[in-house]
């Protein structure tokens, strides 16, 4: 199956019938033994247990990011390409991405309470994080406000990619400001400064969160494209009833002049 | 296992992170529900898709 077959709705709802059961079950075994080494994970020797925590922020954080992107690159198949799956793509992360944001900064802010001091904190990280979660949230209400989906695409495609501004902002905050939240320490020139106690129950999490993502994407994807089908087939019977009602009316006016000229 | 004096931290952290996940879940199974049910409805009442083929069928 090549890409083009992909914009094909049917083959695509086929191609997701067949992966998402072994999805589904790939992400439920790497959940549970990035669950149990997190569990196993040696305690920080500044941090002590709240350190754990981490096993499940940083996951959020880096998909929080990570589903901007894929919504990026969806609304520039929706304005360049026109794919027809584009938008059905970026309407269907959005929510997933919506959460992921949510947890990266509620889970954030548990693990601030006790190492910093305080649940929050304007500083550049934080602050941009929560204009990322704000932007889902618009975006949301916008394929929800415009009722024409085509229209709708268009105008959430170009919020998307004038959004995509904030993703390097919030990835660099950490070195073009002050802030109170720690340098990246995993995706750096250089390498990890993690120890691997840390780090391998820390990379087994971010598979087995990014491949629930894709899991959550492909059958929120399948949802949407069912949705839409719903949509053309109400349509279809409001036009099949409009039109029945107009031939029945335009009779009985017919009779009622016939009766009336008799 | 122990936790420390953080626990609660802990344990609200990953509980939080179930939940939401749980959630999602839910509402992605229960849409996909509903949005067959509908189609079935609309094809029982004698709206076809221009292909003739079934809306829900893959």
């Amino acid at each position: 199956m090549t890409l083009i077959d992909l914009a094909n709705p049917t083959k695509f709802l086929s191609l997701t019938a067949r992966v998402l059961p072994w999805l589904a079950g790939a992400t439920a075994m790497l959940l549970a033994i990035g669950l149990y080494q997190s569990a196993i994970a040696p305690d920080d020797y500044q941090q002590g247990a709240t350190v754990k925590i981490m096993f499940i922020h940083v996951p959020n954080a880096w998909l929080s990011m990570f589903v901007w992107g894929v919504m990026s690159i969806a609304a520039l198949g929706t304005l360049v390409w026109r794919h027809p799956l584009a938008d059905v793509a970026a309407k269907a992360a959005a929510p997933i991405g919506a959460a992921f944001t949510f947890l990266a900064l509620v889970t954030g802010s548990l693990w601030g309470r006790p190492m910093w001091g305080t649940y929050w904190e304007w500083d550049a990280r934080l602050t941009s994080v929560l204009v990322l979660f704000l932007m889902y949230l618009g975006l949301i209400a916008l394929w929800r406000a415009v009722e024409d989906p085509s229209r709708a695409a268009r105008a959430a495609a170009v919020l998307t990619l004038v959004g995509a501004i904030n993703i390097p902002i919030i990835k660099f905050s950490v070195d073009w400001w002050n802030t109170l939240h720690q340098g990246a320490s995993v995706l750096r020139i250089g390498g990890p400064t993690m120890d691997r106690a840390f780090l391998i129950p820390l990379l087994v999490m971010a598979v087995a969160f990014s491949l629930l993502f894709v899991t959550l994407h492909l059958a929120a994807m399948r949802n949407e494209i069912l949705r839409r089908r719903v949509r053309s087939l109400q349509m279809l019977q409001a036009r099949a009833f409009s039109s029945e009602v107009g031939i029945g009316s335009r009779e009985e006016n017919a009779s009622k002049q016939e009766s009336g000229a008799a | 296992m122990s936790l420390g004096p953080y626990a609660t931290f802990i344990v609200t952290s990953y509980m939080l992170v179930a939940t939401v996940v749980l959630m999602l879940i839910g509402w992605i199974a229960l849409d996909y529900r509903n949005q067959r049910a509908r189609l079935r409805e609309l094809e029982a009442g004698g709206i076809a898709r221009r292909s003739g083929r079934g809306a829900a069928d893959f």
